[in-house]
């Protein structure tokens, strides 16, 4: 443990070394972390955010547009229904399709298809426009209007 | 109906709902790190084969609900929990409970949670808040991660508290059912059993998924990724690893900071200076995992990226996963009766 305490004397979390970037969050509150002051006790303060993780967000926001974009593609290419396009859009799984439409996982995954999605009755296209926040017609078009989900 | 409510901001969010729910009942010296500690919130876990927003599932906190469980158990408080199978019920429960004066902590999904930032808002149903109050048709909330109180419509909140997917809410409702004092002995004995319960989930667990030698897991998987999955998967892995870490809740370091926090204060009801000691070498596993966080974003930002620097990267978590072996077998050590 000895070398492990004179290590802890040069590291240490303190208050002046909490970062203060620009984050997402920011817009809504800043945030509370753990540092210790001068005499070694712990306390909070609140901080704007640290880079290394609003970059770390970027890198997770920017994967999702390109599953949004390549789902387009493949809807456009007659590869997959607009069923897949939503669901990347709304960052679901088939998982969650499944619970918030009431389908079973293997029925949206036939739902994925172009040539049973074309076959899908009025009631059951309903279903997923509510699941996707949407209405039936931007759902078959994949046009949206969004106006704040 | 308004009823007095403190709101104090918190780094968790279940911390923080705990922490406050116990304030509304007079317990007025309890802290977040105290909360986290004898819930024994500190954890690691690398699930091998579930995959989260297509990346590993890691998390660096245990299980949605037990901090709340075990902190109110431990002092010995009666709790009141229910879920529901009809939103209309849901809602007829809260509306009882708020009329007359009972705050409560509610589980809802953060997907459609209107005043979180949009970059935020994924299929993450554990969030935790506390309804306080109605006025009109607004419901008068603590989000225990805003500086502030905020509120929903009716609508809103029905949303976040029936979302679906993954720990789905179900309306769930939750509460400490009566009021008691809390002595200083029973403070005692609820910090002792926090951290022993936390010694055995982080060291003496067998094999790699959870606790310390799930971290040096990590680490060695780690040096296979840049082959494995190739540099931009492999990034995206890192990306989550640094957003489980940092990301709202964890107070930075992956928890491990607020860890330290509740050992510095837990030495006031038990003057043992291992405590401290202890404390310190927590802080210290809370910057090496920040630095790993900075080497983890070069990476991702594509800066560094050969396969030095993942090792680099696998390195810090093996040395971090011995610090808190070491950690763990101190607190294990500690005589507390003497």
């Amino acid at each position: 443990m000895n070398c492990l305490k004179l290590a802890a004397k040069t590291f240490l979390m303190k208050k002046e070394d909490i970062p203060q970037d620009n984050g997402a969050l920011n817009k809504l509150t800043k945030e509370i972390v753990y540092a210790v002051d001068s005499s070694g006790n712990y306390s909070t303060e609140l901080s704007t955010g640290w880079e290394i993780k609003t970059t770390a967000l970027d890198v997770a926001w920017k994967d999702i547009e390109e599953r949004i974009e390549n789902a387009k593609q493949k809807v456009i290419k007659g590869e997959a229904s607009p069923v897949l396009y939503f669901m990347e859009l709304r960052l679901m799984e088939i998982g969650i399709v499944a619970a918030y439409t009431g389908f079973w996982k293997w029925t949206v995954k036939q739902h994925l298809k172009p040539s049973v999605f074309k076959k899908l009755s009025e009631q059951k296209l309903k279903k997923y426009a509510e699941a996707f926040n949407i209405s039936v017609e931007e759902l078959k078009t994949m046009k949206v209007h969004e106006a704040g989900i | 109906m308004k009823q007095e409510f403190k709101h104090l901001q918190a780094a968790h969010c279940e911390n923080g709902v705990t922490t406050n729910l116990l304030r509304t009942i007079g317990i007025e010296n309890m802290t977040e790190p105290m909360t986290f500690g004898i819930g024994s919130g500190l954890f690691y876990v690398l699930l091998p084969f579930l995959k989260i927003n297509n990346g590993p599932a890691i998390a660096f906190r245990t299980m949605p609900g037990l901090i709340f469980k075990r902190t109110c158990n431990a002092l010995e408080i009666p709790v009141f929990r229910k879920k529901f199978s009809s939103k209309e019920n849901g809602k007829k429960f809260l509306d009882e409970c708020l009329e007359r004066g009972q705050a409560v902590g509610c589980q809802v999904g953060v997907y459609y949670l209107t005043y979180f930032p949009k970059e935020y808002r994924f299929h993450f149903n554990a969030h935790n808040m506390i309804v306080f109050g109605k006025e009109g048709d607004r419901y008068l909330i603590s989000d225990p991660v805003m500086e502030t109180v905020t509120s929903l419509s009716d609508y809103e909140l029905e949303r976040v508290r029936f979302a679906k997917g993954p720990f789905a809410p179900k309306g769930q409702i939750y509460y400490p059912k009566e009021s008691k004092i809390i002595t200083d002995e029973v403070m005692r004995k609820a910090i002792i059993t926090g951290i022993k319960r936390n010694v055995f989930h982080m060291i003496k667990i067998p094999g790699t998924v959870v606790g310390v030698k799930a971290i040096a897991d990590t680490g060695k998987n780690i040096k296979k990724w840049r082959d494995k999955l190739g540099q931009q998967k492999a990034g995206l892995y890192l990306a989550q690893l640094v957003r489980m870490q940092e990301e709202i809740g964890t107070g930075g370091g992956g928890f491990r900071y607020i860890y330290a926090a509740f050992l510095q204060q837990a030495h006031a009801f038990l003057p043992k200076d291992e405590l401290l000691e202890i404390s310190k070498t927590f802080t210290q596993a809370g910057d090496i995992w920040r630095n790993a966080a900075v080497q983890a974003a070069g990476i991702y930002k594509g800066r560094i990226g050969s396969q030095a620097d993942f090792d680099v990267m696998g390195d810090y978590l093996l040395q971090i996963s011995e610090i808190e072996k070491n950690a763990f077998k101190a607190l294990d050590k500690i005589k507390w009766h003497s």
